[in-house]
């Protein structure tokens, strides 16, 4: 077939904005294998493949796309899996707009390739299509403990059974899948899937213990004592970061953690059928500009808020959130109150009444490169609002680094390692993900576990073949 | 899955159950709490461990048949098991041998206090308890307080058992008669343990209090359980759930609690209410 030339991306078809607000079903429907082909078309298969440098996991991009325009989607679907365990996850939530798609050289002239909805298309269609395929493993005996089942967990603990380990993942939570199941909302990322997909890359035998907390019920010397020869910690950055403004514990505060989980992973928008409530006003201001910023607000009008803000100290061009949701964001009719600060909530008879704001200006550029946010003296005001979410990012969870000797973290609580092999200060144990980096990218803590499972198995084998002298 | 081991009715509506759980067992202290949830669609609620048994790897939890999780609960017999079960969450109760202490146990409040007395008798400090509740048949432990307690007292609001009154006014005659006590763990409803605080605050006399506000997850995640201590906001699941009696602004702590209020059906307030 000829290539595609068009500048323009095969369009992904949606679900219409006001249609979509009044239900959680996902945004995004997804390629037909027509319009993946003819996407895949474009694709100039680069011997160079510009994109793969930009993947942290190192997809076979050209590999499965070329796959992909020739109607093979099982062995499109076999190369993507090769290196990629999450496929029609990271379809969805990687920001491929800074990572493979950023590199691609139809991009200098029009758009790139669609890589993300090419993933997306070729995982859906083996979901769809495809019998499970178990490769045949020998198993080496060598036990591994993963702690937390999130994107690094998950990823490291696959590549470790792959490679024979008997890899045991402990998980705090009762569901596996960490930011995918309790953060990022079922329009985004629908949940069955995400447990598909789950299911799917452990099904090498990979031993799941949820419900323990890893510091608290066991420790990480105490796994060692039980047999554990190496130990990966990915237990995220879970803990809420607050604003410290007066009227923060009113009701009708939220951390975003606390929102979404019980929106996303106990399902309260389904309540009462489930009985996990959340509460809901009329006006809600979200305060923060990243993803989970704009996935609280979207959540919320789809819980039934008639205004939804979103409040951001800088402006358009300094928002971290992807493109992508901003979009969608906007076109769902969330209201952007750029470039304003809040200073105080405020409350009445014990529940939050309204925001109070400063406007900002932007200043010289600060450490992140991003312009300073400056307060605009006088300039405050205030808005009715009866939720406030505070969608302002997190730390890491203490309790691993609490109850782990020598195990050495920096300030602020991230692990510390070294970031070719992911190890720690302490003998045997690796860490990975948001716990290493701060809140980051989904895709980023898989390509952390992954580094992690091939330093893993290095350190493994030399002990091993030093041990039996072979 | 956590079977149940045994169940009891210790009243009309308070209910222990004893759970096969050995990665709660295994560490479990004083002081903390666990998080379960029923079957497979049900909301997670926080209840504090009463006893444990490390070689058997059963923890104990008593709660109060009150609101919509716990009713189901209840439904569950010896044999059945219940869907998730989490812990230890929590920070351990410091518990350190002192002269002579104090507890004073509101309704179910009594459950998670009587681990905290029973390992203070045991590092050899003298232990008395006051016991309240608003009639008899709300009464627990008792018997298991005076294996070990030198004095136990029992106040009800109707005078159907004990004396007559609250628990304050216990404490308050008490110490009037000349009692002298180093420290005082008052467990119970939010309103008695403000109220405890502010009997014993100008008597300079340490008062420890076990919160129980409104919680998701339980390990610092959602931040739903924050309460004011001395001015500054403190996660109740990871920097509590105790804390100084004289320091917690208890006004903010109820109103907090009774967020959903109107889903009161199906709350999600659990934890060891005392209506």
């Amino acid at each position: 077939m000829p290539p595609n030339m068009s500048p323009k991306k095969v369009p992904i078809p949606e679900q219409k904005p006001d249609e979509r607000i009044k239900n959680f079903q996902e945004v995004a429907l997804g390629y037909t294998p027509e319009q993946a082909v003819q996407e895949s078309l474009r694709c100039l298969q680069c011997k160079t493949r510009p994109c793969v440098a930009g993947c942290p996991v190192s997809v076979m991009i050209p590999e499965f796309i070329k796959k992909v325009s020739e109607g093979n989607f099982e062995e499109a679907y076999r190369l993507l899996a090769k290196e990629n365990c999450l496929p029609a996850i990271c379809g969805r939530v990687c920001p491929q707009e800074t990572q493979c798609e950023i590199l691609c050289v139809r991009g200098k002239k029009g758009e790139p390739v669609a890589i993300g909805r090419l993933e997306r298309f070729v995982a859906d269609y083996a979901m769809g299509h495809m019998p499970q395929e178990v490769p045949e493993i020998k198993k080496n005996g060598i036990q591994v403990a993963i702690a937390g089942g999130g994107p690094a967990g998950l990823t490291c603990a696959g590549e470790l059974a792959r490679m024979g380990y008997d890899v045991t993942i402990f998980e705090a939570l009762h569901a596996l899948g960490g930011v995918l199941m309790y953060g990022i909302p079922e329009f985004r990322l629908p949940k069955n899937l995400v447990a598909k997909e789950i299911a799917n890359a452990l099904s090498l035998g990979v031993k799941i213990e949820k419900n323990v907390i890893i510091g608290k019920s066991i420790t990480v010397d105490e796994l060692f004592q039980e047999g554990f020869q190496a130990v990966f910690i990915g237990c995220g950055a879970g803990l809420p970061s607050f604003l410290k403004i007066e009227g923060e514990n009113l009701n009708g505060v939220y951390s975003a953690n606390e929102f979404l989980t019980r929106a996303n992973l106990m399902k309260a928008y389904d309540f009462p059928n489930v009985p996990t409530p959340v509460k809901i006003g009329k006006r809600v201001a979200v305060v923060g500009g990243g993803n989970v910023a704009m996935d609280a607000a979207r959540t919320a009008k789809r819980l039934g808020a008639k205004e939804v803000y979103i409040v951001y100290r800088r402006s358009e061009a300094e928002l971290p959130a992807r493109a992508e949701e901003v979009h969608h964001a906007k076109e769902e009719g969330i209201i952007f109150k750029l470039l304003r600060n809040p200073v105080k909530i405020l409350g009445k008879d014990g529940w939050v009444a309204g925001l109070e704001c400063v406007e900002m200006e932007l200043g010289e550029p600060d450490e992140s490169g991003r312009r300073r946010p400056i307060e605009k003296k006088g300039s405050n005001f205030e808005f009715p609002v009866e939720t406030v979410i505070i969608a302002i990012g997190g730390t890491p969870n203490p309790l691993i680094r609490q109850t782990t000797p020598g195990l050495e973290a920096q300030k602020w609580g991230g692990i510390i390692v070294d970031e070719a092999t992911m190890k720690t200060s302490k003998e045997g144990v690796y860490a990975g993900g948001d716990i290493v980096t701060g809140a980051a990218t989904v895709i980023l803590a898989m390509g952390a576990g992954k580094k992690a499972a091939v330093a893993i198995h290095e350190a493994l084998q030399k002990s091993h073949s030093q041990t039996t002298g072979a | 899955m956590y079977p149940i081991l045994e169940k009891k009715k210790l009243n009309n509506n308070v209910e222990e159950m004893v759970i096969l759980a050995p990665y709660v067992a295994r560490h479990c202290e004083p002081g903390q709490f666990i998080i379960l949830r029923v079957d497979a669609e049900g909301e997670r609620i926080p209840l504090t461990i009463a006893e444990y048994n490390r070689e058997k790897g059963s923890v104990s939890i008593i709660y109060q048949v009150a609101g919509f999780t716990t009713r189901k609960l209840s439904e569950k017999k010896v044999g059945d098991a219940i869907v998730d079960f989490v812990g230890p969450l929590g920070r351990p109760t410091e518990l350190h041998p002192i002269k002579r202490v104090i507890g004073i146990g509101g309704g179910v409040g009594a459950a998670p206090l009587y681990p905290q007395l029973k390992k203070l008798s045991e590092m050899g400090t003298s232990v008395d308890v006051i016991l309240g509740a608003r009639s008899k048949d709300l009464i627990i432990l008792e018997e298991k307080f005076s294996k070990f307690c030198k004095n136990v007292y029992v106040t009800t609001d109707d005078g159907s058992y004990g004396v007559k009154g609250l628990v304050t006014e216990k404490l308050k005659a008490l110490v009037d008669a000349g009692e002298k006590y180093d420290e005082v763990i008052a467990i119970g409803p939010v309103i008695m343990m403000k109220f405890v605080s502010l009997l014993t605050q100008p008597w300079g006399l340490k008062t420890n209090v076990s919160l129980n506000p409104i919680m998701v997850d339980g390990t610092g995640m959602c931040g739903g359980c924050r309460v004011t201590v001395g001015g500054r906001t403190k996660f109740a699941c990871v920097d509590g759930p105790d804390f100084d009696g004289h320091q917690v602004d208890y006004d903010e702590l109820m109103r907090r609690q009774s967020m959903y209020k109107t889903e009161e059906a199906h709350s999600c307030k659990i934890g060891l209410r005392v209506d």
